[in-house]
């Protein structure tokens, strides 16, 4: 079988994901993915030609079931400590974030 | 009949009328709930491995007792000043925890939210609460709906289906369906993504209807596929998914996708004649499809007969009640159903499941972290399951410019494919002009326990009857028509056009009344026998 994703892109793909994939569970995914790319290559096939439509979802919205855009203006959530209290690491109402590590981009 | 087994519309008839007390129904449905559901899904517990773990439902990953009490107490309270309880007033019922409800854990049978407690209540869940339901509890799915049988949930042990405790729910929403069909709770609420609502209540002999996308509003909603999520009830009867869905439909400002459309009495139209209806049955649906992993191809093969003669049975019926059946319906494109879910969903997926962060909420790595993007892959890399996992990498291997192949663009092209399909088959002007397209639901009835799962590819061929319903965004509704020869549900779905679920529910009450003395109408799942309820 030609493997559709490599271990390299494998690689890559967890790091866009921000995984941490020990070994054998890594292997298992990336085999489950070439299975999947596998059934996913039947698209190639579907009769398109310079007419068909694209959809980025199955029912249009019209005049008919779409609400009026809402208007524009601020509103404080009410459940603000609620959520706040959520965080694992919380300092005179901010969240604790750790440091961020600088990284060139490839 | 003990009032956990009464349709949700009889309970709520017996609390308006004093003849039962909210408190009363509540009582008895948590009773229930110890007798067939066994140990709770817990993070981290151990798998189903004694005997009475083999023998129970697990449905449940929280029974939210004191908070049914309190909601049945103020229903009681209601009654007796003389106000309006609602129309499902006393109904005991419970969610896919998927759902936020205030003050209750929100898991979505995953890790990496274990420790969220929601600050908000979903809109479907006020509207329940507004109607008086009673919520019972929040129930086991796949991890963040990702599945199709419920064996993926982090929470432990995963739900088994009452009919058989050694086959699997289906799923997602394999807790609600379970919950439904052991009576623990008359109603409950689910999502279908690809089929999460149906798929279970076939495999457990429930009703399940996906309505039209944007006909029940996704707010405080866990979101998996957002251009595909719709909730909507799993009932035992087809009016108790009637009168549910009357309560949940309807325009929500706070989800800008809900739409305007008025919600029509779906209760009134349930009941009218099926007389001249046209439905239509495709070939296309009679097929299955799967991937064979060792000659990594897919394989084409008629359905099980067993499934073929139940549903074409339920197709006598309706024609003797006076519908035109439509046969060779052509839906061409159908075969493409999987592969472009396995495109558009995970694409979607990954892209919501990037806010789990271990910094915002939801669980934190316990282990040492460099930094920032350290703590992110160590908390995500082990509180998310496999399933969760595979989603992101195949959502991101699709959609990232390094690695495009342009499977998503062809996925939308598809869609558009199928979605033409049915608006063809549906059109009042067209050459078919159909009411409703009558199919199976599923492939198989309910398979074994671990006979499936770890084979993603299989699994999601397991939704090939439902997925096209979400691409196109129209309703589905499936529906029991009897059982297989081991004694497993058989489910049959009708799909219609946009916001039809109106005519959709008048089918399946039709069938539902002409079928009443059928002897399959009689069994009760096993389970409820071994414990005596």
């Amino acid at each position: 079988m030609t493997e559709r994703i490599s271990r390299e892109d494998f690689q890559k793909l967890a790091d866009l994901a921000s995984l941490e994939l020990p070994g054998e569970e890594a292997e298992y995914l990336r085999k489950e993915l070439n299975n999947q790319m596998i059934s996913i290559e039947v698209l190639e096939s579907i009769p398109i030609d310079a007419e068909t439509g694209s959809a980025a979802h199955g029912l249009p919205y019209t005049e008919l079931n779409s609400p009026a855009p809402r208007p524009d203006e601020t509103r404080q959530d009410p459940h603000r400590d609620e959520i706040l209290a959520q965080a694992p690491e919380l300092e005179d109402g901010y969240i604790v974030v750790p440091d961020i590590a600088q990284e060139e981009l490839e | 009949m003990r009032p956990c087994d009464l349709p949700a519309y009889t309970i709520a008839d017996l609390v308006r009328t004093k003849q039962l007390s909210a408190v009363e129904v509540l009582e008895d449905a948590l009773e229930r709930v110890r007798e067939v559901d066994g140990r709770p899904g817990q993070v981290d517990a151990p798998e189903a491995q004694s005997e009475e773990d083999l023998s129970t439902v697990h449905a449940f990953t929280k029974v939210t007792e004191d908070y049914a009490r309190q909601q049945a107490e103020r229903i009681d309270s209601l009654i007796k000043k003389g106000e309006n309880p609602g129309p499902l007033a006393g109904v005991p019922y419970t969610a896919k925890d998927i759902f936020t409800v205030k003050g209750i854990q929100a898991t979505a049978g995953s890790k990496i939210l274990s420790n969220y407690i929601s600050p908000y209540s979903a809109t479907v869940v006020e509207r329940m609460e507004e109607a008086g339901a009673v919520l019972l509890g929040k129930v086991n799915l796949d991890e963040f709906t990702y599945g199709s049988s419920s064996e993926s949930s982090a929470y432990k042990p995963v739900p088994r289906n009452p009919w058989d405790t050694s086959r699997v729910t289906g799923g997602s929403s394999g807790g609600s369906a379970a919950a439904v069909a052991a009576g623990e709770g008359a109603i409950s609420l689910g999502t279908d993504t690809g089929g999460s609502i149906r798929h279970p209540a076939a495999f457990c002999g429930t009703v399940g209807l996906k309505p039209t996308y944007g006909r029940v509003p996704r707010y405080g909603l866990i979101a998996f596929g957002s251009s595909l999520d719709c909730p909507g009830p799993l009932a035992r009867t087809v009016t108790d998914a009637a009168q549910t869905l009357q309560a949940i439909a309807g325009h929500d400002p706070r989800d800008a996708t809900s739409a305007t459309v008025p919600v029509p009495d779906y209760l009134r139209e349930m009941e009218k004649d099926i007389r001249g209806m046209r439905i239509g049955l495709s070939e296309e649906f009679f097929r299955v499809t799967y991937f064979d992993a060792e000659s990594m191809e897919l394989v084409v093969n008629p359905i099980d007969p067993q499934i073929q003669e139940a549903v074409l049975s339920a197709a006598g019926f309706l024609a003797q009640l006076g519908a035109d059946i439509v046969t060779d319906v052509p839906l061409p494109h159908t075969k493409y159903g999987v592969p472009t879910y396995f495109v558009i969903s995970r694409v979607e997926a990954s892209s919501n499941l990037l806010r789990y962060d271990g910094v915002k909420y939801g669980y934190r790595t316990d282990q040492e972290f460099a930094d920032l993007r350290d703590l992110y892959r160590k908390t995500r890399g082990e509180a998310f399951g496999v399933e969760p996992k595979l989603r992101m990498l195949m959502g991101i291997y699709l959609s990232a410019a390094q690695f495009d192949k342009g499977y998503y663009q062809l996925a939308l092209k598809a869609r558009a494919l199928m979605r033409q399909d049915f608006e063809q088959i549906f059109d009042p002007q067209g050459k078919y002009r159909l009411d409703a397209l009558l199919t199976p639901t599923a492939p198989s009835t309910a398979f074994p326990i671990g006979a499936v799962y770890g084979d993603s590819v299989l699994m999601q061929y397991s939704d090939q009857l439902t997925a096209t319903t979400n691409h196109a965004g129209i309703p589905g509704l499936s529906f029991p028509v009897g059982f297989d020869r081991e004694e497993l549900p058989i489910g049959a779905q009708l799909l219609g056009p946009d916001y039809s679920e109106g005519s959709l529910l008048r089918v399946a009450r039709a069938y539902e009344k002409v079928t009443e003395n059928e002897a399959w109408r009689t069994k009760r799942p096993p389970i409820l026998a071994k414990n005596g309820s």
